[in-house]
């Protein structure tokens, strides 16, 4: 069993009896102490300027050309917080206790309950730092509702709330690179993290403009570097987004937990051919007031795809709101894992519109009748105009079409309550643990995750840690362990470079995306999931024979990048399958047809699967092992999830 | 339905930051015209690699209008001829079949090609390092709504922070000028109450950077906020000048009354 170290005593005095129990860095001692911080967005940003802004010295890594690219750039809807301004009920007990119900009871609750507990400072935080979020004509902060939520505690800047949060936060740690106390590397990739008996002390790059292999030397190492959701090639995430640095380190001893909870977003634009690079969401806030429909019979559906009919040929009376239909009380605000199978279910049925078929209607006519086309366009404005460039029909005049796409992943690198990996001074934050979502994450708490992560809990708990080192002495970047992990990571890119066969990089990865989105997306079963296993473990091998990357190593080259992330995907997709097969329950995004209730629902399985699953790796071709973290509720009462 | 166009590219191709560059002519066949005008070039560099030769490099990332990691001077207009969109955003419907499209990098001294597409921006960080910030800290900050800000300040401040950074205003510029970007920033501070207290410094040191980074001077063509793909306004610029020319005259400690 692994030990998650939560804290004892009660849920609500955890996180401040910890705090006052951690060891404290004297101010004059933290400047001896450097920290590594890999990944630039909400988690990475906020974590390097705070620490910095403490006295530490801080070194950035981000792949991009600048830390304002970090995909948390791209988040549209909002942030959570437990602020209550609405005087609707909310408290922090409340977002505790939805988040904990919204992961389907597979998250830790202490976790989840330091995350609710900090979200509102978050919102002062940021609001301090210049962030414009939405406000009423009063000049106080306006909210919104969310799904998987009854009480509207969702702060925002149109549909632009990542890119207002992830700027604050890029402006503070620009501040901290002023003053000398954060040196910044762009364009650099994490390829390896340095272990020296046991501790994590530092990483080797890839300076992608000259493919010069560095190494940086550190006391404690921060992973910030996002989720995994490009294992399926299409997804919403950004074309860079990668899981190599969390997978390299994965091999360097760090467990892996919960692979197979992924988030598969209900609303986004449909997939239109095979040229497609990404998918594009349109922000769960739309659900406030565009209403889900299908046509009610699979006649009328074939009319809509072949362009027989048009959506507003369709009768009120023939139309099936099947989210209020099915969930009254929730409505069209149900959470993603519902709203995503439902919209699958009526598909497969042959209900499905759009010349594909594959996709349901987001209809915004009622709330355009009630508010007015100009209140529409200044809530969504930026959306709605998103969604006309990429598919040319304008959603003012006729339905949206949407369908589920890969957004998000729950899964990641084990960390305990401290946020430190199963490797010492190895830390994980933001998307890129595990921690506070359990099987499925609600809207509008990735931001809050990322940004309580880095700005008030890895301050507390690295400084711990650092303090508990009992030396002040810098770490020699000369140790042979560094030359080791270099010379490890120069003949993996030799390898990748010498691959001379017919299949381009992403000819594999479109591949990969198919295997796994096909068996281990939407709805998993035990049979699927043995075929998958084959089907990537052929495909791997295909890759190392037959994958061709151009180039040389002392350049910009894309070939070599995306190849060393798609190799590691590729050994990732399979720990997914692993993971899926394992767990043979359902539960949020993890839907195991074999056990669904009668109204075919994810039907857990307390007794066996209360459990996180933390993966280790054993070396190449090994199969990995294993560990169980019992998940223990003391607060709340385990009940099958219901939005009806 | 979708259509199909087969087009001439005609790419700028630059080994690295010390060759020399050249246009290269490609074709590029059976482009369907729902396709965006990153995914034609992925299908371009698709076939490139199968042929053994490098790809067209080019930056790009969230593909979603966001980022600002995209570029691209596509006939002669920066993010190409489509008005308030990124190149990530810009589809093939807005071609016509047998066209030749010349796609060029951003041009201006103070970013500097790195390979093909591809140019470094870091100057626009730098420019954001001197002053883009309120200097305030994680922790001990009063609760938010005790700063009430009245809406209409708020949405002003949005508009201008809505800035990607991408850098076509100063590819759009006869001068390379980055007067849109900076003032974009400093608008934003400059309306905010959170701001007020470093306001002229802010200005003044974001001025200074720009400068030192060697962009050119304002001459208020426009042609900035005429290629600008989220709509930053020239406004902006209007509102820079005064606080730089109140920096010159003013100590910030005598406009903080």
């Amino acid at each position: 069993m692994l030990d998650s170290k939560v804290p004892a005593g009660p849920l609500a005095q955890k996180w401040s009896n910890h705090k006052f129990n951690m060891k404290l860095v004297n101010p004059a001692n933290k400047r001896k102490f450097t920290i590594i911080v890999v990944g630039t967005g909400l988690a990475g940003a906020s974590a390097a300027a705070s620490l910095a802004e403490l006295g530490y010295n801080v070194k950035t890594f981000c792949y991009q050309d600048s830390p304002r690219r970090a995909h948390s750039i791209a988040a549209q809807g909002g942030i959570n917080a437990a602020k209550n301004y609405q005087n609707d009920g909310d408290s922090v007990f409340r977002l505790f206790y939805d988040t904990i119900k919204g992961g389907d009871y597979r998250g830790r609750e202490g976790n989840t309950y330091r995350l609710a507990e900090v979200s509102v400072n978050i919102i002062d935080q940021c609001v301090a730092q210049g962030v414009p979020f939405a406000r009423e004509y009063g000049g106080l902060l306006d909210n919104r509702s969310f799904g998987g939520a009854q009480v509207s505690r969702t702060f925002y800047a149109r549909g632009q709330t990542g890119q207002q949060l992830l700027l604050g936060a890029y402006s503070a740690l620009n501040r901290q690179i002023k003053k000398g106390k954060v040196q910044s590397y762009t364009r650099h990739e994490m390829l390896d993290i340095v272990t020296i008996d046991g501790h994590a002390k530092g990483i080797i790059t890839r300076d992608l403009v000259t493919g010069k292999i560095e190494s940086h030397a550190g006391h404690a190492v921060l992973l910030c570097t996002g989720g995994y959701g490009n294992v399926y090639f299409l997804s919403t995430n950004a074309m860079g987004c990668n899981v190599t640095a969390a997978w390299r380190a994965h091999k360097r001893g760090a467990f892996f937990a919960n692979p197979c909870y992924t988030q598969i977003h209900p609303t986004c634009i449909p997939v239109t051919g095979d040229h497609q690079s990404k998918l594009t969401l349109m922000s769960e806030s739309l659900r406030n007031d565009g209403r889900v429909w299908v046509p009610k019979t699979v006649e009328l559906s074939k009319k809509l795809q072949k362009g027989e009919l048009k959506a507003a040929d369709i009768k009120e009376e023939d139309r099936d709101y099947y989210l209020e239909r099915k969930y009254p009380s929730f409505g069209n605000l149900v959470p993603r894992d519902v709203a995503s199978r439902n919209a699958k279910e009526v598909v497969d049925e042959g209900r499905g519109v759009g010349k594909s078929g594959v996709a349901v209607f987001l209809d915004f006519a009622d709330a355009i009748k009630r508010l007015g086309e100009d209140t529409v366009r200044a809530k969504y404005g930026n959306l709605f105009d998103m969604y006309y460039q990429i598919t040319d029909e304008n959603p003012y005049k006729q339905p949206m079409r949407i369908y589920p796409a890969v957004h998000y992943t729950m899964g990641g690198v084990w960390v305990d309550y401290n946020l430190m990996t199963t490797v010492s001074g190895l830390y994980a934050l933001g998307e890129c643990n595990f921690s506070d979502h359990g099987a499925n994450r609600l809207g509008a708490s990735a931001l809050m995750q990322g940004l309580s992560d880095g700005y008030f809990v890895i301050p507390y708990t690295v400084g711990d840690y650092l303090a508990n080192l009992g030396s002040f002495a810098p770490v020699d970047q000369n140790h042979p362990a560094f030359e080791q992990t270099r010379k490890e990571v120069e003949s993996n890119i030799n390898r990748l470079l010498s691959l001379n066969g017919n299949k381009t990089v992403d000819d594999i990865h479109k591949q990969l995306g198919h295997i796994m989105w096909e068996y281990c997306g939407m709805a998993r079963t035990a049979e699927g999931l043995i075929k998958a296993k084959g089907l990537i473990q052929e495909l791997r091998k295909e890759f190392w024979e037959n994958a061709r990357v151009l180039g040389e190593n002392e350049e910009l080259n894309m070939s070599l990048e995306k190849a060393g992330r798609v190799a590691d995907f590729l050994e990732l997709g399979e720990l997914m399958v692993d993971d899926a097969l394992n767990r043979n329950e359902s539960c949020g995004g993890h839907f195991r047809l074999e056990s669904q209730t009668e109204e075919g629902e994810a039907k857990r399985d307390d007794e066996n699967y209360a459990y996180v699953s933390a993966w280790e790796y054993k070396g190449d071709n090994q199969p990995e092992v294993l560990h169980k973290e019992e998940l223990i509720f003391e607060n709340v009462k385990l009940t099958q999830r219901s939005y009806k | 339905m979708s259509k199909e166009l087969n087009l001439t590219l005609k790419v700028w191709r630059q080994r690295n930051n010390k060759a020399k560059g050249q246009f290269v002519t490609i074709q590029a066949n059976n482009i369907a015209d729902d396709m965006s005008f990153l995914e034609m070039l992925d299908v371009v560099n698709e076939d490139l690699t199968r042929k053994g030769e490098d790809p067209i490099y080019f930056d790009h990332d969230c593909r979603e209008g966001i980022c600002g990691m995209c570029s691209l001077v596509i006939n002669g207009r920066p993010h190409g001829p489509k008005e308030g969109t990124t190149t990530c955003q810009l589809h093939m419907r807005s071609f016509h079949d047998g066209q030749t499209i010349v796609i060029e990098p951003w041009r201006a001294a103070a970013f500097p090609v790195l390979k093909d597409l591809a140019v470094d921006r870091t100057a626009f960080d730098r420019i954001q390092q001197a002053g883009g910030y309120v200097n305030v800290n994680t922790g001990g900050v009063p609760d938010a709504n005790t700063i009430p800000i009245p809406k209409r300040i708020a949405d002003e401040a949005f508009e201008s922070a809505t800035c990607i950074g991408c850098g076509a205003c100063v590819a759009a510029c006869k001068n390379a000028s980055a007067m849109l970007f900076v003032s974009a920033k400093v608008s934003q501070f400059a309306l905010l109450p959170q701001g007020q207290t470093e306001r002229y410094e802010r200005a003044q040191a974001m001025v200074d950077q720009m400068d030192k980074e060697g962009f050119g001077s304002c001459t208020n063509t426009g042609a900035c906020e005429a290629e600008c793909p989220v709509g930053i306004k020239l406004t902006n610029i209007a509102r820079l000048n005064r606080e730089y020319l109140n920096a010159k005259i003013f100590r910030q400690e005598d406009v903080h009354s």
